[in-house]
């Protein structure tokens, strides 16, 4: 694919975060600081019905209430939750448009990020490549939703969330808050507060859908927070794979990314949801600045043999809080969690997944690999758990940590319930110091510090990068190797 | 060719090559014969440029350059070849795969065109056949979960296929059992050519039974206390180290 490709060349002709440009364009905000009235401002600017603004306000009750958690292994100042913006958007009229409305600063950005936005460019691609359809969130609303009509003519909904609670209000409020409830944690509650925008996803019984869907999100503006939602249906019977990617500019203050995604999947349904997270990481030497991505992921198999499988490719950001989980309700469910988490420089990931059995003969299967670098800190923090209905429930679960240098840490806490007696939990734990030995065999045999290190890490992710969809996974190699540059020597 | 001059080289502050003078001329093979803890594994490592082996004196080139300012895989490029003693686990990276990196960096460093994939695969069957070398096993991941014979006759193939055209040999025979040795002597000898030359470290006379040595040099005590023709290995095989361990 012709897009891939040239986001590929691009990543690999860059040293550093390639990213971190700002683009200046014309936006709208909200008053900077929180409160109801901002509340009150977001959902107007979005052209709410009233059920959506009540629901916002009451979250918004509640958040007061509540305090920021602080049992996960980062470290951070407290945020000043007043010193951000908590709306920002192009300046443009609301409502679903046509690629041609669309600010051509903005689809400068995005060209300039590789995200294929026009559908023609897409068609043109190498022939036979698979294709997908993008949703374009820039700070806080989607810019552009593609391949809409296409997909419409199967019947699967792919839209923006704004659009969705216009369009679809009657999905929107059977589902929305079902799978993550309003006040489940501090920062899910102040995103169901003022949540801008995200995507939306239904594919209705029997579709397999078509094409890749992928959302794309950048944060642009300054002193602003990102507080994407996003909700992924799929009916009984039904397939979809959905991307989502994320970048933001090189900024020394910190900014917050507080999303909140929720899938369900109804009876036979399966769900492939991947993230390829490439936020600002701060600056390496000083810390200074970079993406807190504080985020709640959670998918709901609510039907009988329904499937999700959380693949996540995380690199940036300064401080990485998430744990996408899967909730094994139906009969004979199954989750699966693969995961590369990488930190370099004075990152901080505190990461991993909840696989809760409820349903009998539920599966999960979970695959973790941490990478630690330079001084910072990688920490895989899982839950599995049996309720006394989920007899005959299964879990494998694979840890592995792999350390560079001698400054970085890793940590692994795995939690196990199991609640019956018929339950077979398997977990196996490794930490190894990426080795001198290795490097000096390969660099014998001719390459360069850089690319054995690069080839020796691509081995140690492996089992986790087949997971992407294809096209996906060549850019995500790129970018691992990236992450670990000047990590040795 | 190669040659060492005087070369002194110490590991963790204690000197382990101490003056050691060898000229490898081209189109030649050397044995390096000589008692454990003797150094030979040191030189192979300090020719090659493994960090933390310092080099506290003399000198060596290739072709009239300096080697030992060179990186480890700038060596590499200039054909510079060692088959480890123990060689390493590469897990998740297939052998081909590892192998087909290694020769496109080399290939770039010289400023060749890489080698197409179909050309590598014929090449691949090629020296696998040769080395009997099930093919299978170059798509698992190099040496992990390999016997002690088949990471030995994986160093063989890999330099079969990266074509180097300076040798170095430490301790392939151990772990071979005699099939496997005729086999990899076979593969050796394939890449004798005028142009190339071989240092063949082994303190067993079997080896140089399949591999002819042109010369054979004692190293005891970190430098080469004895040299001379093929039948000096017989002597040693028939009297021991005893005497040049002494003399060290
Ligand atoms: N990393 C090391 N640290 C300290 N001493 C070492 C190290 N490697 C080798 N040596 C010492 O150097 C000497 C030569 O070792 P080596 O070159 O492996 O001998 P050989 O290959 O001839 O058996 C031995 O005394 C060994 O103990
Ligand atoms: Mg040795």
């Amino acid at each position: 694919m012709a897009a891939v490709k040239q986001t590929v060349e691009h990543v690999a002709s860059l040293e550093k975060y390639k990213h971190g440009f700002v683009s200046d364009i014309e936006q709208d905000f909200a008053p900077k600081g929180l409160n109801a009235d901002i509340v009150r401002f977001i959902s107007a600017k979005k052209d709410e019905p009233q059920w959506m603004l009540d629901w916002r306000l009451d979250a918004f009750e509640r958040w007061l209430a509540m305090d920021e958690p602080d049992w996960a292994k980062v470290n951070f100042p407290r945020i000043d939750y007043q010193d951000s913006y908590y709306y920002a958007a192009p300046k443009e009229k609301v409502g679903p448009k046509s690629l041609d409305e669309v600010d051509p600063d903005i689809l400068e950005v995005y060209k300039k990020l590789g995200i294929p936005l026009r559908e023609q460019e897409v068609l043109a691609g190498v022939e036979g490549a698979p294709r997908y359809a993008v949703d374009a969130v820039f700070d806080s609303v989607s810019v552009v939703t593609t391949f809409k009509k296409e997909l419409a003519q199967v019947g699967v909904i792919f839209c923006s969330m704004s659009e969705a609670i216009r369009e679809h209000p009657e999905l929107v409020k059977q589902y929305l808050g079902s799978v993550v409830p309003v006040s489940d944690n501090y920062f899910a509650c102040l995103n169901a507060a003022v949540f801008s925008d995200g995507s939306f996803v239904y594919v209705p019984p029997g579709v397999r859908c078509p094409m890749e869907l992928s959302t794309y999100f950048r944060i642009n503006a300054e002193n602003s927070g990102q507080f994407e939602r996003t909700l992924i249906i799929a009916d009984k019977g039904s397939y979809v794979s959905y991307l989502e990617g994320c970048t933001a500019p090189m900024r020394d203050e910190n900014q917050l990314h507080a999303a909140v995604v929720e899938l369900v999947t109804m009876d036979d349904a399966e769900i492939k949801y991947s993230t390829v997270q490439n936020w600002y990481p701060g600056d390496p030497e000083t810390g200074k600045g970079g993406i807190y991505n504080f985020v709640t992921k959670r998918a709901d198999c609510r039907g009988d043999r329904s499937k999700v499988s959380w693949t996540q490719v995380e690199t940036g950001s300064s401080i990485t809080w998430k744990y996408p989980s899967c909730i094994l309700r139906g009969e004979g469910s199954s989750g699966e969690f693969y995961s590369i988490a990488i930190t370099n420089g004075r990152q901080q990931a505190d990461t991993g997944t909840k696989m809760i059995h409820l349903g009998a003969n539920t599966r999960s299967r979970i695959i973790s690999k941490g990478i630690s670098a330079g001084k910072s800190s990688n920490t895989y923090r899982g839950l599995v758990s049996a309720h006394p209905k989920a007899k005959g429930a299964r879990n494998f679960t694979q840890c592995d940590s792999l350390l560079i240098g001698k400054h970085c840490a890793a940590h692994t806490v795995p939690y196990i319930e199991a609640r019956n007696g018929q339950s077979k939990f398997e977990h196996e734990a490794t930490t190894t110091r990426l080795s001198e030995d290795q490097l000096f065999y390969a660099m014998q045999r001719g390459l360069s510090q850089e690319e054995a290190v690069q080839l020796l890490v691509n081995g140690f992710v492996k089992d986790v990068l087949q997971e992407l969809p294809m096209e996906f996974a060549v850019e995500a190699q790129k970018l691992v190797a990236i992450s670990l540059e000047g990590s040795v020597g | 060719m190669l040659s060492i001059s005087n070369l002194h080289a110490a590991v963790e502050g204690k000197e382990i090559l101490k003056g050691l003078t060898l000229d490898v001329p081209a189109g030649e093979v050397h044995a390096i014969m000589g008692p454990n803890g003797a150094g030979k594994s040191t030189l192979s490592y300090v020719l090659t440029g493994r960090q933390g082996y310092e080099i506290t004196g003399g000198g060596t080139t290739l072709d009239g350059e300096d080697l030992l300012a060179l990186e480890p895989n700038e060596r590499a490029a200039r054909g510079v070849f060692l088959s480890f003693q123990y060689p390493l686990e590469i897990p998740g990276v297939p052998a081909l795969t590892f192998i087909r990196t290694a020769l496109n960096a080399q290939k770039k460093a010289r400023g060749e065109p890489e080698i197409t994939a179909p050309a590598f695969l014929k090449l691949a069957r090629e020296k696998a056949a040769l080395l009997k070398i099930d093919f299978d096993m170059l798509k698992r991941a190099l040496n992990v979960g390999f016997s002690g014979g088949e990471k030995k006759r994986m160093e063989i193939f890999q330099m079969a296929m990266l074509s180097p055209r300076f040798l170095i040999l430490d301790e392939t025979d151990s772990g071979l059992d005699i099939d496997a040795l005729r086999i990899v002597s076979e593969g050796v000898n394939a890449l004798r050519s005028p142009d190339r030359a071989m240092l063949v470290i082994t303190h067993y006379q079997r080896l140089l039974d399949y591999i002819k040595p042109d010369r054979v040099h004692v190293l005891a005590g970190g430098r080469i206390v004895a040299s001379g023709g093929p039948e000096l290995a017989l002597e040693l095989e028939r009297d021991g180290y005893d005497r040049y361990a002494r003399a060290a």
